[in-house]
């Protein structure tokens, strides 16, 4: 082998490393060899490019983002099996310290950036036009560059593994550490770059749905009818929009450390790495209230469609939602309350971290009440939403017991935080979004998930659950900390830690029957003739599943909250059935592919800028100007559907 | 009734986990947070258990709630169980359960403050306290006594039922000091000088660690804290002052490079190196902390 290409493969495709490279690189071969000769095979190409990649519509783009958040939920739970199997056993060399700092920064960055944000924009981009009565976001284009965004940003992140190394400073990256003095590599770049650029997408995302909730409801639909969920993407997109610049900053600022060579974090000339760490949490805290209060829209539907009963306490279930998202900015320091703010600002931040969890109590006890005097339907929707209030009781409990200050002391780092933050995330974010999921499947597809299969997951993932966190806080106050790759025999964690790997390979199991169920009903499941097939409550349960690439051929007049459950009371569905004569040609934005090339231009400069490389980043650069450049001379980007054509699509969903 | 049996699991397993979790910690020296030698971690274990019993106020219901609901009100041919599809709302109810969680809070906010407040004060007044400087290096821990003008790396020796007053920096990535049966932890951080009060009231070998990641190593970056009464702990000084070598500068450059190794001890410190490390790096004290020496000097020894 010639030495520069010795030297190539060593630095940067890692093959001195052995065996787990290899295979890594050999999948990812044939998977894209198996995608590139179906798509020839099957000549879909076109379709590929002409239906989704250049897409606009926002179902579309919902499904996307669904496809890429299970696909990250994969890869974070094969991170998270090697990180346990590593940690099974006292001693271990099943990994070691270089890989485990890197698969635990990749799992953690994943599981959030790159799992649960972008399944929450599912369902918001599924959902929320539907549930307002409007065609389509307030932004289309912009949506699809969002996405686009969002999924080079991954792809930058996901290639680390095989390309030049994964970070490995932790998902918190916090200076110095993450700094040249302690991390050379290209790792910390990508981490960098990837979450910037997804980053940026995300505020998009939420800009656009607020202005699509604001602007574009149907007639009728005053704030106070409009459903919880929707009212949870308000909440939710209010704190991205003021969350996000902040990470923006901090990331950008580190670059500049790490790229330009300026000294932001670092300690001499100057710096102040605690600068870092106040940015991160300023936007880490209401980050993860980013990702539950869709979640708490969710439960909302959910629990009152299978309880058929209105949501009890609807009023003060929104104002709770808005007091989380606004108190949510006044606990960022609960992250650091050990180092070293004076005794009256722990107390500050530790006294408004409590509250955080009033306006939370009483969403549960609503929920409760919901059910309360209503006829409960164990379905899979159901199943996952009830299983989260106990998960999340116990999370939030644990949670109130770490915001006492100095009772975090003893907690922080140690294996109770870790299992603290799994049992919100998992039985809060991940529970609500597989809810959300199984409820909105038939919208979205047009068929039903398989039961049995749904179920057999539903235990396999709840036991697992407990199975594998539980020990974790008994490790906790054993004196555990996180983020070790190995701890001696003869501390006695042995046995905890085994329990919990045991669990955690029950999850996975429970995973592999979810992705089991979709593909058996992929085949065999029932298909949703009537578009409501939960016999629900919300506008979108009164449209064909799946919906018209328009929506709604007339839009829909709203007297009331959970308008549709009132007209099926009352028997007048009719109102909102289509009369010819309503039918008015309806304008539509134009399909197009510079959002996907905006995507891939970001991922050049990206890639360019992970190792310095200015060619690279030049061209890229260049790429994202001619973007910008061909959209700001973009004249005529609507087209008209005619009369004729929903005519056509309607009858042809018998609904004309 | 095939549902029945589910619910029934829904409880066996939630019952059996937390039964499993609750019997494990069920004391022993192995829960270590649990079972303080000392008055810093006595106090914060008093807060742990006021907040666990203040939680599950809620919880309990919560749960009892959830339990009884799901059961009485599914959806089966013949349930009696009242149904109202339009009920909806109780200020009674609403009161109850905005009210209750924020006394829930006042009290507990109010013994967080009180806690915290008492934390960042000796523990015992009237007994003078002995000075500990740590630093974090790669990946070890080196601890300093300027009154005792010694040194030891990756373990401390200290006496029984003298407040020691914890100095902490860091010369390497931020970690975080951490030895759960004296009580809870604080950061070392570069650039800033730290205080942590702790006391043991027992003799005893106490096990730390670092807590916070710092790269390759951490998982190594153990040590141990050792109680003796104070007589022996001035014999322990005397014996590491005849019988070890100095911390020069020169030795503190080798143990400063990244590495991970045994215990050492040292007959004597350079006098500035800890402060001197905190301002070359950056120099912030927190309130109360900046030390007696006048700042030229100490910026005179940070130039070494
Ligand atoms: C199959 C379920 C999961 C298992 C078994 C698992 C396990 C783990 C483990 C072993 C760690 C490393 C602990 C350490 O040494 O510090 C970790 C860290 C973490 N996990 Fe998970 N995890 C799971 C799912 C999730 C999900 C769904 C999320 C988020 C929605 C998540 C978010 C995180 C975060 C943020 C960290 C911290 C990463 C860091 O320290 O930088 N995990 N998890
Ligand atoms: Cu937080
Ligand atoms: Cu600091």
């Amino acid at each position: 082998m010639p030495a520069w290409l010795s030297h190539f493969t060593t630095t940067y495709l890692m093959w001195n490393e052995g065996p787990m490279i290899w295979a890594s690189d050999v999948l990812i071969l044939l998977t894209s060899l198996g995608i590139v000769v179906a798509l020839t095979r099957l000549h879909r190409w076109k379709w590929l490019w002409r239906e989704w990649l250049t897409t606009v519509d926002h179902k579309k783009i919902g499904i996307m983002y669904l496809i890429a958040a299970l696909l990250m939920l994969f890869r974070g739970g094969v991170d998270a099996l090697l990180l346990r199997t590593q940690l099974a056993v006292p001693g271990n060399h099943f990994l070691s310290a270089e890989h485990y700092d890197q698969i635990f920064t990749t799992h953690g960055t994943i599981m959030i950036l790159f799992m649960a944000m972008p399944f929450i924009f599912a369902l918001f981009n599924i959902v929320v036009p539907l549930q307002i009565g409007a065609r389509d976001v307030a932004f289309p284009y912009l949506n699809a560059i969002s996405f686009w965004l969002f999924f080079f940003g991954a792809m930058l992140f996901n290639i680390s593994f095989v390309f030049g190394g994964s970070p490995d400073a932790g998902w918190v990256s916090y200076p110095p550490l993450s700094e040249l003095g302690f991390d050379f590599g290209p790792g910390e770049n990508y981490y960098l770059l990837a979450v910037q650029i997804s980053g940026i997408g995300s505020i998009a995302t939420g800009i656009n749905f607020l202005a699509t909730i604001f602007k574009m409801r149907a007639p009728g639909m005053k704030l106070m009818r409009m459903p919880l969920f929707t009212w949870s993407v308000v909440a939710a997109s209010v704190v991205i929009i003021f969350a996000f610049p902040a990470l923006a900053i901090a990331l950008a600022l580190l670059t500049l450390d790490r790229v330009v060579g300026t000294h932001f974090f670092t300690i001499l000339h100057g710096g102040d790495p605690m600068m870092f760490v106040n940015l991160f949490w300023v936007w880490g805290h209401p980050e993860v209230y980013i990702v539950i209060l869709p979640a708490f829209g969710i439960y909302s539907e959910v629990v009152a469609t299978f309880a058929r009963k209105r949501v009890f306490g609807y009023s003060s279930m929104v104002l709770s939602l808005m007091l989380i998202s606004v108190i949510s900015y006044f606990v960022w320091a609960h992250h650091f309350f050990t180092m070293g703010a004076g005794a009256g600002v722990n107390t500050f931040f530790a006294v408004a971290s409590m509250l955080v969890a009033i306006p939370t109590g009483v969403k549960v006890f609503n929920w409760l009440f919901t059910m309360f005097r209503g006829r409960i339907r164990l379905t899979l929707p159901m199943l996952w939403t009830i299983a989260f209030v106990p998960c999340f009781a116990i999370g939030g409990a644990t949670g109130v017991m770490l915001a006492a200050a100095p009772a975090d002391y003893q907690y922080h780092n140690s294996y109770f935080l870790i299992a603290h933050f799994h049992q919100v995330l998992i039985g809060g974010v991940v529970f609500g979004m597989l809810a959300g999921m199984y409820y909105w499947w038939p919208k979205m597809f047009g068929f039903m998930l398989d039961v049995r299969l749904g179920k057999i997951a539903f235990w396999l993932f709840n036991i697992g659950f407990y199975v594998c966190f539980m020990p974790q806080y008994a490790l906790g106050f054993m004196g555990m900390q996180r983020r070790m790759y190995t701890y001696p025999t003869d501390m006695g964690w042995g046995t905890l830690n085994f329990i919990s790997t045991v669990g955690a390979y029950i999850m996975g199991l429970g995973f592999l029957f979810i992705v089991i169920q979709v593909l058996y009903s992929i085949k065999h499941g029932e298909r949703d003739k009537t578009g409501d097939p939960w016999d629900a409550r919300t506008l979108e349960w009164s449209l064909p599943s799946p919906a018209p690439h328009y929506n709604f051929a007339v839009i829909p007049t709203v007297t009331e909250r959970d308008m549709w459950w009132e007209l099926k009371e009352r028997q007048e569905t009719d109102l909102l059935k289509l009369k010819p004569e309503m039918i008015k040609p309806i304008h539509m934005p134009k399909n197009s592919g510079r959002p996907f090339l905006l995507g891939l231009s970001f991922f050049v400069a990206g890639f360019g800028l992970v190792f310095g490389w200015i060619p690279i980043a030049v061209i890229g650069l260049i790429g994202i100007l001619l973007c910008l450049l061909f959209r700001a001379f973009e004249y005529g980007d609507e087209h008209t559907v005619p009369i004729d054509e929903i005519r056509e699509t309607e009858a042809a969903l018998g609904r004309l | 009734m095939r549902e029945k049996i589910k619910k029934r699991r829904i409880r066996l397993g939630l019952l059996g986990a937390s039964a499993i979790t609750l019997l494990l910690s069920g004391c022993g020296p192995q829960y270590m947070v649990l079972d303080p030698v000392g008055p810093v971690g006595k106090e914060e274990l008093h807060l742990i258990l006021l907040s666990v019993i203040l939680t599950a106020i809620v919880i309990i219901p919560v749960l009892g709630l959830l339990v009884f609901i799901v059961w009485r009100y599914r959806d089966k041919p013949g349930n009696r169980a009242p149904y109202l599809p339009k009920w909806s709302e109780s200020r009674v109810l609403e009161v109850v359960w905005w009210g209750i969680p924020i006394v829930i809070v006042g009290i507990l906010g109010y013994f967080t403050g009180k806690t915290t407040f008492a934390l960042v004060r000796p523990p015992e007044n009237n007994i003078p306290p002995i000075t500990v400087d740590v630093t974090s290096l790669d990946w070890k821990w080196l601890f300093q006594y300027p009154g005792q003008k010694i040194a030891t790396v990756n373990y401390a020796v200290i006496p029984t039922g003298v407040p020691i007053n914890f100095v902490l920096t860091s010369d390497a990535p931020m970690n975080s000091f951490w030895v759960p049966q004296l009580g809870g932890q604080e950061y070392t951080m570069p650039g800033m000088a730290m205080r942590l009060w702790l006391q043991a009231n027992q003799a005893g070998t106490f096990y730390g660690h670092g807590a916070n990641f710092t790269g390759r190593g951490f998982a190594h970056m153990n040590f141990n804290v050792i109680a003796k009464p104070a007589d022996q702990f001035y014999g322990w000084v005397r014996s590491v002052k005849a019988t070890s070598s100095p911390l020069t500068y020169a030795v503190y450059d080798q143990l400063k490079k990244p590495s991970v190794i045994g215990t050492t001890q040292y007959s004597s410190i350079p006098p500035n190196l800890f402060n001197g490390t905190v301002w070359a790096d950056g120099g912030r004290y927190m309130p109360g902390m900046l030390p007696a020496q006048s700042m030229s000097t100490m910026k005179q020894s940070s130039s070494h």
